[in-house]
């Protein structure tokens, strides 16, 4: 059974305008795949619709076999097993560090103070951020930032992980230290959902790539197919301009 | 102009003889006080309940938030005391309308009702302010960690959107605190009332109202001190001029 399914797809914002037209895609346990096109495709849409933060007219997505489009009590309950990275971060900017970690553990998953903190620290470790633990999100790095935040997705323990755009923001000096960790994540066999314009990070370590061009999934291929041999006249011309330097 | 200054006016007995002048003017600063913080309390609370549901989702709550800041902002201030005053007994049930009609404390408790109300309207919209500057991924980071829409507001987006409108929040408390003056047109004795009164038995006009103007500036600038050091005890670091 695939992780996340998404069937049949199409959202519109209103009814002249629609963003995201009849998508189907699988992501299967353990696999890493890449979302790419140009902007406007409506790649960022599409994964915020997997844990339903974008509502959806038609189509069904599924996560771990349930479904999140007709859910609705359940919601933060699933919300809480899959993790999210944003563009901007969006660390909650009243908390330390550490308790931008311990939140979601002790309010969503119910985990005592303790057992929260342990954990987060841990993290902290894994993402090389200890040091920084009583510091505020304010006096971190934009990479450090995004470290923080790919951590505090790592403490609910989720089942996948979803990153929109998770170095598209960031100063050019700072985007590797947080692909080192996603690649790191990707070979322990995290199932991750990756929006990206990172080419390289994607020939690294993707397993299959989905290039989207307004609002539509052109392509779906294995990385090899999609790099070696684009079939589409939009994927090859998409390609053509971001990989030429 | 022909006019007897009389400083010493402040501690010569009032004509009821229940004390000095000095002791009526702060007597009525312990009642525009009261009042201020009565009032204060509704406007916070009620201000914040319309604040946050004019942010939510459903379009029902912001269009019932709307409703109420349009109303308690428009009428103004005078007319809602008389309204709470005049009106709202006479709407209810006999016996509960003259029982309230009764109290003693009938005029405070219309005053403190019809102020808070319409202060709630002004804090309200500054809630909203406040909660709409934060951005928009704040809210879905929450949502996406599993946070309910309640446990949102209540971890993430209220405690930043209090410090964001805590300047303009401060202001609003200031104003709540002079317009307690129009309550004395419903019988509330408080600053103003009093420095009135003064100003009748004794006829010493101008230190009646300079004393109680001394007194509102005193008072505003107690509010003012407090709240800057509020404010930088709140502050954080990195966010909003936080150092």
């Amino acid at each position: 059974m695939p992780m996340i399914t998404i069937e049949k797809v199409s959202k519109w914002y209103n009814p002249q305008f629609q963003v995201l037209k009849n998508c189907t895609t699988t992501v299967e346990k353990g696999e890493v795949v890449v979302v790419c096109g140009p902007s406007g495709s409506g790649k960022s849409t599409l994964i915020k619709t997997v844990n339903a933060l974008e509502p959806v007219q038609e189509g069904t997505i599924t996560v771990d076999g349930l479904n999140v489009t007709t859910m609705k009590k359940d919601l933060p309950k699933l919300r809480s097993r899959v993790g999210m990275v944003f563009q901007h971060f969006e660390l909650f900017p009243h908390l330390k560090i550490v308790e931008n970690l311990c939140l979601g553990q002790t309010i969503v998953l119910g985990r005592s103070e303790d057992a929260a903190k342990t954990k987060a620290m841990k993290m902290l470790e894994r993402v090389g951020l200890t040091a920084h633990a009583q510091k505020y999100p304010g006096q971190l790095s934009g990479g450090q930032q995004q470290r923080v935040a790919i951590a505090r997705a790592l403490v609910m323990d989720p089942i996948c992980m979803l990153f929109d755009e998770p170095t598209s923001a960031l100063d050019p000096e700072m985007i590797n230290e947080v692909l080192d960790v996603m690649v790191e994540l990707a070979k322990e066999g995290m199932t991750m959902m990756v929006v990206t314009h990172e080419m390289g990070f994607a020939k690294k370590v993707a397993n299959r790539v989905i290039f989207m061009d307004a609002g539509e999934i052109v392509e779906d291929a294995q990385k090899e197919d999609f790099f070696g041999h684009p079939r589409s006249d939009r994927a090859q011309h998409f390609l053509s301009k971001i990989l030429a330097h | 102009m022909n006019y007897n200054w009389n400083w010493g006016i402040f501690w010569d007995q009032t004509p009821d003889a229940t004390g000095t002048y000095f002791g009526s003017l702060m007597s009525g600063l312990q009642v525009t006080i009261l009042l201020a913080l009565c009032a204060w309390f509704i406007a916070f609370v009620m201000g914040s309940l319309i604040g946050i549901m004019r942010t939510l989702p459903a379009r029902w709550a912001v269009f019932v938030g709307n409703a109420y800041i349009e109303m308690f902002r428009n009428i103004p201030l005078l007319v809602q005391l008389f309204i709470w005053f005049f009106v709202v007994p006479e709407l209810l049930p006999g016996d509960l309308g003259i029982w309230i009609k009764q109290l003693r404390n009938g005029p405070f408790i219309a005053a403190m009702l019809g102020l808070g109300f319409y202060m709630s309207s002004r804090v309200a919209a500054q809630i909203t302010a406040g909660i709409n500057a934060l951005p928009k991924g704040q809210r879905m980071a929450g949502t996406a960690i599993g946070l309910t829409t309640w446990q949102t507001y209540r971890y993430i987006l209220l405690p930043l959107a209090y410090r964001i409108i805590f300047p303009p929040l401060t202001s609003e408390f200031l104003n709540t605190i002079k317009n307690t003056a129009p309550a004395l047109t419903i019988g509330v004795l408080e600053l103003t009332a009093r420095a009135r009164s003064m100003q009748e038995f004794s006829f010493q006009v101008f230190e009646a109202f300079s004393a109680a103007a001394a007194i509102y500036l005193v008072l505003s600038a107690v509010v003012t001190i407090g709240m800057r050091i509020i404010e930088k005890r709140l502050a954080i670091p990195g966010f909003n001029g936080g150092k």
